[in-house]
């Protein structure tokens, strides 16, 4: 059993939280993910790391309502548990193996969306312990939705937040941030994108056209994580990748996202039933067109 | 009684079982278990222990359920195997033990997997554990996975007694055992669970979501956390796809998804959290008993089934009892061919398979005829969901983090097969890690060598 230590909500469908998992926190580095299941009925939900504290012992998770099983872990407080915290799991961010010095060379842009500002932390919290400041740019739909704005400031060089609608920082899509600063003058050596398929595959399709080489942090369909069953397998340059072993992070150029957002639908309509029968029980009889019932 | 031939065994019936995931088989009972064991003559020099690869001593035990002291003849048997009920039921007991049986030659060849499946199935019920160890050693060993080699080597090193602790990288004790047997072939409560803990009761312990390699390495294992030995059990791997248009579109799983989903994941039941697809019409490509797993767990969600194999009936290497229980619940056999593309609608979903005839040619490497394209013959089978059940690849996540491990060309674990030792001093291995995928019982016999293995290495040391 592995306990929550911490829990925070950070918007109307995020979630934060701290969980004792030792041998995870021993040796997982930014980049790798976990699986966790909150009880014996559990479905395996794949989070990606947060952060860690190796002499705590200690892993943070963030995760969004996405569907029943997201939802029904809400229900957990300070001091429960979770049934299963199993990892690290999948490679560790490229960085986080290249030459230290090499590194600080190079102008480093971080693009995170929307609950992918988590994954992106601990990346540039472990560039900042290395000395290099990277800059990110985090974007959400509006200002009330918008997470780990204060913990992003302290370890970023420069942050750049941007709304769709405007209410808070710049204005616009991160696409539009990523053209105005190289516009402005900006040249970076290699971009690290992680949000939602869809704000990735844009964010690549830009960058492919600026030159400028780009990682990107995918988050398909898995069920053990450890390269058993192969739901996760995406077309990378053509070639068959399984994100959990290979991945998760991929170069974004190569990166099939038709094919990886068609297989993320893959098992919709189930989740819509799930919801359903969560939110209304037995009172759901059919006619919702979700179900055949 | 005919003594040319086995007491038939009790089963549900085809049409029944075909809607539910209860056990297909029946088993004996005593009184059948007793004339079913009264065929067997005693060899001497028995050719039946020599067919089954952890030597259990069959005359011996069968003499037991002959004189209907069952409980005898399960103490017998739990001096060489740790999962009788399991291999009663899993094990390919026609090309092993009865296989050899000197009864085969005339007539049928004593029921041997259903007598062990008796014995282990009556001491279950009436509650008698094998025998732990009386002295303890006080050394400690590592065992990854909890599979069927797994759970072997520890229970017998445990026996030994060695202090054994059991890393599994998945929720739940068991391996392929728990993920990839289904219910109707293996339950998982009554028997699966009971065995585990009959492991259990012998000291060992099992950690639960460890992933070695990850978590913690095997020279971590070894430095820092005081293990004297190692055994690694860790399974096939990666499923294997063909490589031909359309294998990533919606609908198109690996047997070892499906079967996950559906068996650890209980994704067959009406209220698991777990989803699985339930196609219309089904093809499962592949002849091994993972095909038949997926193919008969498809047909009881309720799907029309097809299995799609390259080779003609003769070579597929399914149990014969497998083969037969899938027919007889309905299952469609397209042999003798081979896909070629699966189809896609504009949605990205599987629409068909389109599928070559096949003839068989001259015999290849394996010995088995070579299946050769007949030209023209394409066809497409009309389908809304594709499982492929063509292997595994090794998993590479132990051998790349433990320095000194050899691994062969097809990246499998080496190991001496007379006592499991790796090119790595205190590590062994046994089971599918090294053999590429096979057998329950295989694995199970490469557990039980490789103990030996490692009590010879502690105690010369």
């Amino acid at each position: 059993m592995f306990k929550i230590l911490e829990k925070a909500q950070l918007n109307n469908t995020i979630y934060k939280m701290v969980v004792s998992a030792k041998r995870v926190a021993k040796n997982c580095l930014p980049g790798q993910f976990v699986i966790v299941r909150m009880d014996d009925d559990g479905e395996r939900i794949p989070l990606t790391i947060c952060d860690y504290d190796r002499e705590a012992g200690t892993v943070t998770i963030v995760f969004q309502i996405v569907g029943a099983e997201t939802k029904r872990m809400t229900a957990l407080e300070e001091g429960d548990c979770f049934r299963d915290f199993v990892g690290p799991l999948g490679r560790p961010s490229e960085l986080c193996e290249e030459d230290i010095e090499s590194l600080r060379k190079k102008k480093i842009l971080f693009v995170a969306g929307g609950v992918g500002t988590a994954p992106v932390y601990p990346q540039v919290k472990w560039l900042g312990e290395q000395g290099v400041a990277a800059d990110v740019i985090v974007g959400a739909k509006t200002k009330d939705i918008l997470i780990m704005e204060e913990e992003m400031k302290a370890v970023a060089g420069n942050l750049y937040i941007t709304t769709d609608d405007g209410s808070y920082g710049r204005s616009g899509m991160v696409t539009k941030v990523i053209q105005d600063l190289v516009e402005e003058g900006k040249q970076y050596d290699v971009c690290i994108a992680i949000g939602p398929m869809i704000m990735m595959k844009f964010v690549c399709k830009l960058t492919k056209e600026l030159n400028l080489p780009t990682v990107v942090s995918l988050n398909p369909i898995m069920v053990d994580g450890t390269g058993m069953c192969g739901a996760c397998r995406v077309l990378v340059g053509g070639e068959v990748k399984f994100a959990c072993v290979d991945g998760p992070e991929f170069d974004g150029h190569l990166v099939d996202f038709d094919n990886a957002m068609k297989r993320q639908q893959q098992y919709k309509t189930e989740e819509g039933r799930a919801m359903l029968r969560l939110e209304e029980g037995d009172t759901h009889h059919g006619g919702c067109g979700n179900c055949n019932e | 009684m005919d003594v040319l031939k086995k007491v038939p065994v009790r089963e549900q019936d085809a049409k029944v079982r075909a809607t539910n995931f209860e056990e297909v088989c029946l088993g004996y009972n005593m009184e059948e278990a007793m004339e079913e064991a009264s065929r067997c003559i005693g060899c001497k020099n028995a050719q039946c222990i020599k067919g089954c690869p952890v030597a259990i001593d069959i005359p011996g035990f069968i003499e037991k359920v002959k004189g209907g002291d069952i409980e005898a003849a399960y103490q017998v048997i739990s001096k060489s195997s740790a999962l009788p009920a399991v291999c009663g039921r899993v094990c390919p007991q026609e090309s092993q033990c009865e296989g050899k049986c000197i009864r085969g030659i005339k007539g049928e060849p004593v029921s041997i997997g259903k007598l062990e499946r008796f014995t282990a199935d009556w001491a279950r019920e009436n509650g008698i554990v094998p025998e732990g160890a009386k002295e303890k050693r006080g050394k400690k060993i590592a065992v990854i996975g909890s599979g069927p080699a797994g759970l072997t080597c520890a229970g017998d090193l445990a026996r030994m007694g060695y202090e054994v602790t059991i890393f599994e990288a998945l929720h739940e004790a068991g391996g392929v055992l728990v993920y990839g047997i289904p219910e109707f072939r293996l339950p998982k409560e009554n028997v699966v669970q009971k065995e585990i803990e009959n492991v259990r009761a012998l000291g060992v312990k099992i950690e639960t979501d460890v992933v070695i390699g990850k978590a913690v390495t095997i020279d971590e294992l070894m430095k820092e956390e005081g293990f004297d030995a190692v055994f690694i059990g860790s399974g096939a791997g990666l499923p294997k796809f063909m490589g031909i248009p359309g294998e990533n579109a919606n609908g198109v799983f690996s047997a070892n998804e499906y079967l996950t989903r559906s068996n650890l994941m209980k994704a067959f039941k009406e209220d698991s959290n777990t989803p699985i697809m339930k196609g219309k019409k089904v093809a499962v490509v592949g002849g091994g008993n993972v095909a038949m797993d997926a193919a008969r767990t498809a047909l009881r969600l309720g799907s029309e089934v097809y299995i799609v194999y390259r080779r003609s009936e003769e070579e597929l290497p399914a149990r014969v009892e497998e083969v037969h229980h899938a027919k007889e619940e309905g299952i469609i056999f397209h042999l003798l061919t081979n896909p070629v593309e699966i189809l896609v609608d504009d949605k990205g979903w599987v629409s068909g398979i389109k599928c070559v005839r096949m003839e068989l040619g001259e015999p290849d490497e394996s010995g088995r005829r070579r299946p050769v394209v007949i030209p023209g013959s394409e066809y497409v089978i009309d389908v809304d969901t594709v499982i492929m059940a063509l292997g595994t690849s090794p998993n590479p996540l132990i051998s790349s983090t433990t320095e000194g491990l050899a691994t062969n060309r097809w990246k499998c674990i080496v190991a001496d097969e007379e006592n499991g030792a790796t090119s790595k001093e205190g590590v062994y291995a046994g089971g599918d890690a090294v053999t590429g995928a096979a057998t329950v019982i295989l694995a199970m016999g490469a557990g039980k060598s490789a103990a030996q293995g490692i009590h010879e290495y502690l105690s010369g040391r």
